[in-house]
């Protein structure tokens, strides 16, 4: 007898459907599994033989047949042994042949018969949705966050014992209810307040966070460059409930999520010695990179400088795009990978302060090249960090607003952004493409005239045309104005780093 | 074409040959050659040569000048020796004045360093940016007051006096410790080229030699004994830039130094000339009225070119204030009594006035001098 059982693979960071049919009759006993398995799908044939019999069920003395279909596609992980499981126990008669209708089957089984969450839950869940669904069944450690997925049935269940209970009809799980990460407690978050001066630093991560633009620090160690960047996502508005559900999504796949709805945008500090796939995804079985588990958050490079040449070189694109594309032999595959770049730098190699400074000029020059033109060009603003001087440090108060304050002011530009780009697909300002910019960004005559003059004096790229506008437009709605004023493009200018301005000689 | 006479020329190609030999006598130290280069042939290859020394002897017996001769043309370079009167005859007081420079590049050394006065501007290589500014305006003022700028075209205060004095549209001289065919830095490649074009490249090896610590040393003394002036920017205690200073006292020249601060090592040297009586440089305008008296009508009409306008503005007088005092961009809030925003925005209009301009890291520093209307590199 032959079954067919719904199931789904993760591919990246989504989900696609998978057939599993499963042919039982009479011969040798034997399983084979067939359709591109890896080894971890082939070893589900001991753990599903195993899981079975431990279960008090039956495992077919007779010829039995998995094909995981569309056969040309690789399957890879232990994701598949709770659709085998149920395939076998269909085609040998154990449970109804009707039971499964319209429901999708996920999961993994350990040899006592108890299934064991697997990764991305909560992307098979969007597919099954997608893919017109009605009911997951899955381990009960996935039903929380498969169940964000609304309009699905989600089971959560907790051996195969019970899924064949469940499908007799003899036993019904509760609902599984979506899980929220609780805000963190706002007394103990890092707050902006905390960092004695930084000004600058904190004006243009302020304007960076209202309209989703890239910033680079400079400044010595030991200035606060981190911590100003670890402030970040406290003054960045909460992720929207599509947005959370992407972050959650993307860090599910990844086994980084806990199953619940993440409520803060994401903070990727990778170390300066990462490999160029670990910050934009691949690998044989392709991960997503650090850009991707930053999508819709922040990506932190510290010491951009240190990172290898061609890890900063692979950030171009995704950086550009807000994707990543990853090409592997045969297949071509795309990551999200909308993130904020904030990257922190010395202001040269020897990172002494200025007065005590060794480095010549070659080193300089050298210093500066490695972070100089692609990966410049894509910076939105370059501040600078300097050390706090000793008053500062002892003094009560930063004299700066608390992170709250200034999230408000975010969240109210980010506000005037939605407004002004509903319909589009770009969500805030640094999103906008050629044409947004051109139609919402648009400069009176005097202010103009200004801006032309810096592109025809050479220090302003087309494409920092583009991205001058887009800051100007930020700044603009930081205080609160439709028309961008002169003023606006003046500070816009002041951030926005030409990207082969002179060095002194 | 001027020309060198034979023993000249072979006395040049000598101290080539021999180089490696001196640099391994001296290898330990920075100082220079005590009185070595003033003996004579034959001395100094007894001095230096040790067991190389029946070589050296073969080499001066076998010496062609006919075929050095055509080895110094092939490098683009022409000899002139001591007895031709183009020789510059500041160089004789030196008890060790090379028998032979070589000299690459279009300009004239009798213009530039016998006809018309010439300065010695030299400093650290680790310069700080105050030192490279003043070093700017300095070369710059003096450039166009057609004055020629000697240094040594080494990184830092000797390239930015180069780069100034071609800006101000004077004649620079590079004295090199290698070949005039050999770029030394190699990153000043681009630089040398410039100095091709317009002023003279020079050296006292024959072409081909690379540098050796000995001949640093040994080109300050040239460099010193080719100019009026020695002005010392930046120079820690002990440093070549010092030698330099000492070498122009030694010979009767005015010495200048650039006061540097009191806490930084790298001005120790420079502020000691000062404290021993060295001439107060503080503007081209000190090394022209040194030059010429101040009541010359070439120290009059050969002013410095000035800045542009001033901001009338009092707010954006104030930024550009604290950017000239160096001031972080914290300090130049705090001084003009800006929020950052409007600082910022500020200093954007003093940038697109050519006040103000940020190096590869967005750091403000102020503009140099303009000359005839073009803002500085």
């Amino acid at each position: 007898m032959l079954a067919s059982v719904p199931t789904f693979a993760l591919v990246g960071v989504d989900s696609h459907e998978v057939t599993v049919e499963v042919d039982v009759r009479r011969g040798l006993p034997a399983f084979t599994v067939v359709g591109l398995p890896d080894a971890a799908v082939r070893e589900a044939r001991e753990r599903v033989r195993a899981a079975l019999l431990n279960s008090q069920l039956d495992f077919p003395l007779q010829r039995l047949t998995a094909n995981l279909a569309p056969a040309s596609v690789r399957k890879a992980g232990p994701s598949f042994d709770l659709a085998l499981a149920a395939g076998v126990l269909v085609a040998s008669d154990q449970v109804p042949a009707d039971a499964l209708e319209r429901t999708a089957v996920c999961g993994e089984l350990s040899l006592s018969g108890l299934l064991r969450p697997v990764r991305g839950a909560l992307s098979g869940a969007l597919a099954a949705r997608r893919a017109g669904y009605e009911r997951l069944i899955v381990p009960e450690g996935n039903a929380g966050e498969a169940a964000l997925s609304d309009d699905l049935e989600v089971l959560g269940v907790p051996s195969l014992r019970q899924l064949v209970e469940l499908l007799h009809g003899r036993w019904q799980p509760e609902p599984a209810t979506p899980q929220v990460r609780p805000v963190r407690d706002r007394v103990d978050e890092p707050d902006m307040a905390d960092v004695r001066g930084q000004v600058d630093a904190k004006r243009a991560l302020e304007i960076a966070a209202a309209g989703g633009h890239n910033v680079l620090m400079v400044g010595p160690p030991g200035a606060g460059k981190t911590m100003v960047a670890r402030r970040l996502p406290g003054i960045l508005p909460p992720p929207s409930l599509d947005e959370a559900l992407e972050i959650t999504r993307i860090h599910g796949a990844a086994g980084l999520g806990d199953g619940r709805l993440a409520t803060e945008r994401p903070f990727r500090a990778p170390h300066h010695t990462i490999s160029p796939q670990g910050l934009v995804g691949g690998g044989s079985v392709p991960r997503p990179g650090e850009i991707t588990l930053a999508h819709r958050g922040v990506l932190f490079l510290d010491e951009v400088a240190e990172f290898s040449r061609s890890s900063l070189e692979a950030l171009r694109q995704p950086l550009e795009d807000g994707q990543a594309q990853i090409v592997r032999g045969q297949r071509s595959l795309t990551f999200p990978a909308r993130a904020m770049l904030v990257a922190a730098c010395n202001p040269c190699p020897c990172a002494r302060p200025r007065e005590e400074c060794r480095c010549n000029e070659v080193d300089r020059l050298r210093y500066g090249r490695r972070l100089s033109g692609p990966l410049i060009d894509r910076i939105d603003l370059v501040c600078q960090a300097e050390a706090p001087r000793a008053v500062e440090l002892v003094s009560a108060g930063g004299g700066c607003d608390r992170s709250p304050a200034i999230r408000e002011r975010v969240v109210a530009a980010r506000e005037r952004q939605h407004r002004r780009l509903a319909g589009t697909c770009a969500l805030c300002n640094a999103d906008m493409d050629g044409r947004l910019t051109r139609r919402h960004a648009a400069l009176g005559g005097e202010v103009a005239e200004r801006l032309l003059g810096s592109v025809e004096s050479g220090s302003l790229t087309g494409r920092g045309h583009d991205r001058v506008l887009r800051l100007a437009r930020t700044v603009a709605d930081l205080a609160g104005r439709e028309r961008i004023m002169p003023d606006d493009l003046d500070e816009a200018l002041a951030y926005r780093l030409a990207p082969r301005a002179p060095i002194a000689a | 074409m001027s020309a060198a006479c034979d023993a000249c020329l072979r006395r040049g190609f000598l101290v080539g040959h021999l180089a490696s030999r001196i640099a391994g006598l001296l290898d330990s130290s920075r100082r220079r050659v005590p009185g070595l280069l003033s003996l004579g042939d034959e001395r100094l290859v007894a001095a230096v040569a040790g067991d190389g020394a029946a070589e050296a002897l073969a080499f001066l017996d076998g010496f062609d000048p006919a075929a050095a001769r055509a080895q110094v043309r092939a490098s683009g370079a022409r000899a002139l020796c001591r007895h031709d009167p183009a020789y510059p005859a500041q160089l004789e007081p030196l008890s060790d004045a090379p028998s032979v420079l070589f000299l690459a590049g279009e300009g004239d050394i009798r213009e530039a360093v016998s006809l018309e006065p010439s300065v010695a501007i030299v400093g650290a290589r680790r310069a700080s940016d105050y030192g490279l500014e003043v070093t700017r305006e300095l070369g710059r003022g003096l450039g166009a007051a057609g004055v020629t700028v000697v240094s040594g075209m080494a990184l830092g205060i000797d390239a930015a006096a180069h780069r100034a004095c071609l800006d101000g549209g004077g004649v620079p001289v590079a004295v090199l410790a290698c070949g005039t065919d050999v770029v030394y830095p190699r990153t000043n490649r681009m630089l040398y080229e410039r100095i091709l074009e317009r002023g003279v490249v020079l050296s006292e090896l024959p072409p081909g030699q690379r540098p050796f610590r000995w001949s640093f040393p040994a080109r300050n003394r040239i460099m010193a004994g080719l100019s009026q002036i020695t002005v010392v920017v930046e120079a820690a205690d002990p440093s070549g830039s010092l030698i330099t200073g000492t070498f122009a006292g030694q010979l009767g020249r005015t010495v200048g130094a650039v006061p540097g601060q009191v806490t930084s090592r790298r001005a120790a040297g420079s502020n000691g000339l000062l404290k021993d009586g060295a001439l107060f440089v503080t503007s081209p305008q000190d090394l022209l009225d040194e030059l010429f008296g101040t009541e010359s009508d070439r120290a009059r009409t050969a002013r410095s070119p000035s800045r542009p306008e001033p901001p009338a503005d009092p707010v954006r007088a104030l930024l550009l204030e604290a950017v000239e005092a160096g001031l972080g961009i914290e300090g130049i809030c705090a001084h003009a009594g800006l929020p950052v925003h409007e600082a910022r925005a500020g200093l954007s209009r003093l940038e697109a006035a050519g006040h103000v301009s940020r190096d590869a890291l967005g750091v403000y520093r102020p503009r140099l001098a303009v000359a005839d209307g073009r803002p500085a590199a």
